[in-house]
């Protein structure tokens, strides 16, 4: 048994919220200058450099990469030989969160009730996935997530009968009605299989795995090249205003389902595609 | 096509713009997202004072991230335009002449800036840090309880939009892919 102090916790979450607005990941730096030399259409090339300018003017002056700053999505996967101590966990994520958003400068934007609508001033309550693991560590990833690309998610709930085709004309229907709105190049997570909350969770977490790691199953890694290859095909480009540059990868996960049904979970995110992982 | 224009900007000037063209905006504009549009709808319909001037003015869908310490603004990238494709025609109608964001607008907003000879800009989505460094000065006018939703006055240099719909309603959106599509054919 280990003991985890949650004001651990909740100092890792304010460091990470910060990080993960301020600099990408190096899968996701290197994408983009990889699309940038690329891509076909002019304007397309001007606005992948100005994504780059972005990203380093962001980091050295400690502006966020985006204004919109997300709502923090957390996956906080548990070691079932941890102990926490100090605290309530739940609270010192949402503190973390508080301290990250208010003294890292990022924007509020999250409201207390979907319907009333009063912005709660501190960005929190964040959303906490949890997860249960063997071993006595605990791994946590700081995903906040946008909503002009989050808004153009989707859930499909496919029959078998549709089949991987089905699949396919899916992921296309996310993709072509994001369109211009999802601020692309997007990155593309996929959930299949399990129940319609179950893969609407794995679409999201596909978008934490690193952009240039594909599946280990042969079908699905197929399948997620394939997608790329004919998203990239669709001609709306960076920004929407044409290109070869749609989206920069496509992130499948699988999981087992029931013998009825097929669900499929698009969830979309910007070239922002931010997260921080911190093993403590 | 690049050129550069001064903000508030009249009409005439405006119908010169086409989708595509690379604009260069300096000058005044004014910012406002969802929730400041919801109030500027319910003072419309209360016959209420609007807390800006319609006419010649351009609206940003923008909602920055705090200012750091003698900085004017934090990041300050564009919001999805659809979002106020609701408020918008009545804006229009009233004289609004420019809107900056990102993403497409519906048919009733088309017809709105044609009608109105107004224009819709896009900036580039996700480049809030790079935008910012056109924003010289920012000062909330209205609304001051919304936060990053207030309406604020915006003093900008060289602000780096383009037109995707034009003053005849040309949308760059729809043209822009064809040249670009396998899968359209």
């Amino acid at each position: 048994m280990r003991m985890i102090d949650v004001a651990d916790i909740t100092r890792n979450i304010k460091e990470m919220c910060i990080e993960a607005n301020h600099f990408l990941t190096e899968d996701m730096d290197n994408v983009l200058k990889q699309a940038s030399e690329k891509e076909r259409a002019p304007l397309g090339r001007q606005i992948l450099c100005q994504l780059q300018e972005n990203l380093e003017i962001a980091g050295a002056d400690m502006i966020p990469i985006c204004q919109d700053t997300g709502m923090a999505v957390i996956f906080m996967e548990v070691g079932q030989d941890v102990h926490f101590e100090g605290g309530v966990l739940e609270d010192a994520v949402n503190e973390g969160v508080r301290q990250g958003y208010t003294e890292g400068y990022l924007r509020k934007s999250v409201v207390g009730d979907p319907i009333l609508r009063q912005n709660t001033g501190d960005n929190t309550p964040t959303v906490i996935h949890y997860e249960m693991v063997s071993g006595e560590q605990v791994r946590i990833t700081v995903a906040p997530k946008g909503f002009g690309s989050e808004n153009m998610s989707r859930v499909f709930m496919l029959k078998p009968a549709d089949g991987i085709e089905g699949v396919k004309k899916a992921i296309l229907t996310a993709v072509q009605d994001a369109g211009p709105n999802a601020c692309p190049p997007m990155v593309v997570g996929v959930g299949i299989g399990g129940t319609f909350e179950k893969c609407a969770l794995m679409a999201k977490k596909a978008l934490t795995r690193p952009v240039d790691q594909r599946s280990e199953v042969p079908y699905v890694k197929e399948l997620e090249e394939e997608m790329l290859g004919m998203i990239n095909r669709t001609g709306i480009g960076p920004g929407g205003l044409g290109g070869t540059t749609t989206a920069l990868a496509v992130n499948i996960n699988t999981y087992p389902t029931h013998i009825a049904g097929l669900p499929v979970a698009v969830n979309i995110c910007c070239h922002v595609n931010r997260h921080a992982v911190r093993v403590l | 096509m690049e050129r550069h224009i001064q903000a508030p900007i009249n009409r005439e000037e405006v119908s010169g713009l086409r989708a595509g063209d690379y604009v260069y905006i300096t000058g005044t504009i004014y910012t406002a997202r969802d929730a400041a549009h919801k109030r500027m709808q319910e003072a419309l319909d209360a016959g209420a004072p609007l807390p800006l001037e319609m006419l010649s003015n351009i609206i940003y869908y923008m909602g920055p991230s705090p200012a750091r310490e003698g900085r004017p603004i934090g990041s300050a990238g564009p919001t999805t335009a659809s979002r106020m494709d609701k408020y918008a025609p009545a804006l229009l109608d009233l004289g609004l002449i420019g809107m900056i964001g990102k993403g497409k607008r519906s048919e009733a907003v088309k017809e709105a800036i044609v009608r109105n000879g107004a224009v819709y800009f896009a900036a580039v989505g996700g480049a809030g840090a790079l935008l910012s460094r056109s924003i010289k000065k920012s000062e909330v006018i209205a609304y001051e309880d919304l936060g990053t939703e207030a309406i604020r006055r915006l003093q900008v240099e060289n602000f780096p939009v383009i037109v995707v719909i034009d003053s005849e309603g040309n949308d760059l959106y729809e043209t822009a892919r064809t040249e670009y599509c396998d899968l359209c054919s």
